[in-house]
């Protein structure tokens, strides 16, 4: 079959980008090895792990589980994008760092971009609210007990 | 893991979608939320040669109740499910089940359609669409059907739809008055496919004996099971323990788990009647108590 590309245009961490893409290609692996935002992990590409876990017009999603294509003319944001421009960490990123949220950190971009944007809608979760929320998102180090701890901290710090 | 090859198509129309389908049978799949599809090809167990991606159909989206049932688009996502109040205040029973179909990043792709189209045995929606007697409108090019729920799920990842057709609507006729409803399910881990599922639909006469019962499976054979059959042990009573107790054992007799290296098949059955009981208990109490 001859390789079937595609020109898309879409918005990533809010700079418009234009590329030639292959259909086949996964958009965890478009933003990876295309764009060089090596931050969206990939774990089990078939949408169990979470670790490739991307805002698509704001809302979380599996990367692995999108092709590049349909990002066509849509905004995505990345973990690259999520601390500010002058460097500071947003209120989850410093919570995670303070709370020892993470040890390896291969899931945190993913957990990182899942609870900033339930944080956004869910001001003042419960723990078991939290733990729902990050049911999608598997940690092998912790145990879960930091980064809950951490997104509680920075639900408090963000109502302030 | 990669996808095979493939041509991708973004469909800006039904009627551009489907004359798609029609030229190119099976070798052409939808794309809708992707959620099944995708990680199908990832893994190669699914190497269609064209993809038509549907996300761009708006028309295709939507809930639209109306005074005798509520018609559901197949592209409308499990998220749009998830919040629309009017929804889960008429089908109590969908609110139960959304919560353990998979996980938050999942349900905002994931569409109803494409969940009732893969007709994943263990998947919650085609032993929900079951149990509420639901009836899915299928188009092709220039043909339109409805099939019923019962007809629908023909056998393992197999429905009746053709290679033109697809569905497009889902029409959830309203529950009778006093009827409760209940949906339960045991899985490994939060999200993970069932080892047993049940959903139950209790409706009482005014001498608060049931009129009406609909008792439907997942995760325990080949296609969602509708084990109503069993559960007409209790029309006319009110539901003893030991008459729901039979309507267990009867579920259990009728079910032919397939077992996986985490439940044996008489795990499953056990788990089957368990819930069985639980869900039809709970579904009559809360129409008692007037919860829906």
């Amino acid at each position: 079959m001859d390789r079937d590309d595609h020109d898309i245009t879409l918005v990533v961490n809010g700079s418009s980008t234009l590329r030639r893409v292959e259909s086949r290609m996964l958009l965890s692996d478009f933003l990876r090895h295309e764009l060089g935002l090596a931050g969206t992990h990939v774990g089990c590409e078939h949408g169990v792990c979470g670790a490739c876990t991307i805002l698509f017009d704001g809302e979380p999603v599996r990367a692995c589980l999108m092709l590049a294509v349909q990002a066509n003319q849509h905004e995505i944001s990345t973990i690259e994008g999520l601390a500010s421009k002058d460097g500071e960490y947003h209120p989850l990123q410093q919570a995670m760092h303070d709370h020892h949220g993470l040890q390896c950190g291969y899931c945190t971009p993913g957990i990182l971009m899942t609870m900033s944007a339930y944080l956004r809608e869910n001001p003042s979760p419960t723990e078991a609210e939290v733990r729902e929320a990050l049911s999608g998102n598997l940690c092998r180090c912790t145990g879960y007990q930091n980064i809950v701890d951490a997104v509680m901290a920075a639900a408090n710090r963000m109502r302030v | 893991m990669k996808p095979a090859a493939f041509k991708y198509i973004a469909a800006t129309s039904l009627a551009q979608a489907l004359a798609l389908k029609s030229e190119h049978g099976d070798e052409a799949k939808f794309l809708a939320g992707g959620q099944s599809l995708i990680p199908t090809m990832n893994f190669r167990l699914a190497r269609p040669a064209i993809l038509i991606d549907i996300n761009g159909i708006g028309d295709l989206a939507g809930i639209r109740p109306s005074a005798q049932t509520t018609r559901v688009g197949a592209l409308t996502r499990y998220r749009a499910l998830q919040r629309d109040p009017a929804l889960a205040r008429q089908f109590p029973l969908i609110g139960e089940a959304l919560p353990h179909i998979a996980h938050p990043q999942i349900r905002n792709r994931g569409t109803i359609g494409g969940n009732l189209s893969h007709a994943d045995p263990a998947s919650e929606l085609p032993a929900i669409t079951l149990a509420l007697g639901a009836r899915f409108r299928v188009q092709a090019l220039e043909r339109e059907r409805w099939i019923e729920a019962s007809d629908f799920f023909v056998g393992g990842l197999t429905t009746d739809l053709a290679p033109d057709e697809m569905l497009v609507e889902i029409e959830l006729p309203l529950l009778l008055p006093r009827t409760g409803t209940c949906f339960m399910e045991i899985a490994r881990r939060k999200g993970d496919f069932a080892i047993a599922g049940v959903a139950a639909v209790v409706t009482l006469d005014d001498q608060d004996q049931c009129s009406d019962i609909r008792l439907t499976l997942c995760g325990v054979g080949e296609t969602p099971i509708d084990a109503s059959a069993a559960a007409a042990l209790l029309s006319g009573q009110v539901p003893s323990e030991a008459a729901v107790r039979d309507v267990a054992a009867a579920v259990q007799a009728m079910i032919d788990p397939g077992g996986s290296v985490h439940a044996t098949p008489d795990y499953q059955r056990h788990v089957a009647g368990v819930l069985t009981e639980r869900a039809l208990h709970l579904a009559y109490q809360r129409v008692r108590h007037g919860q829906g």
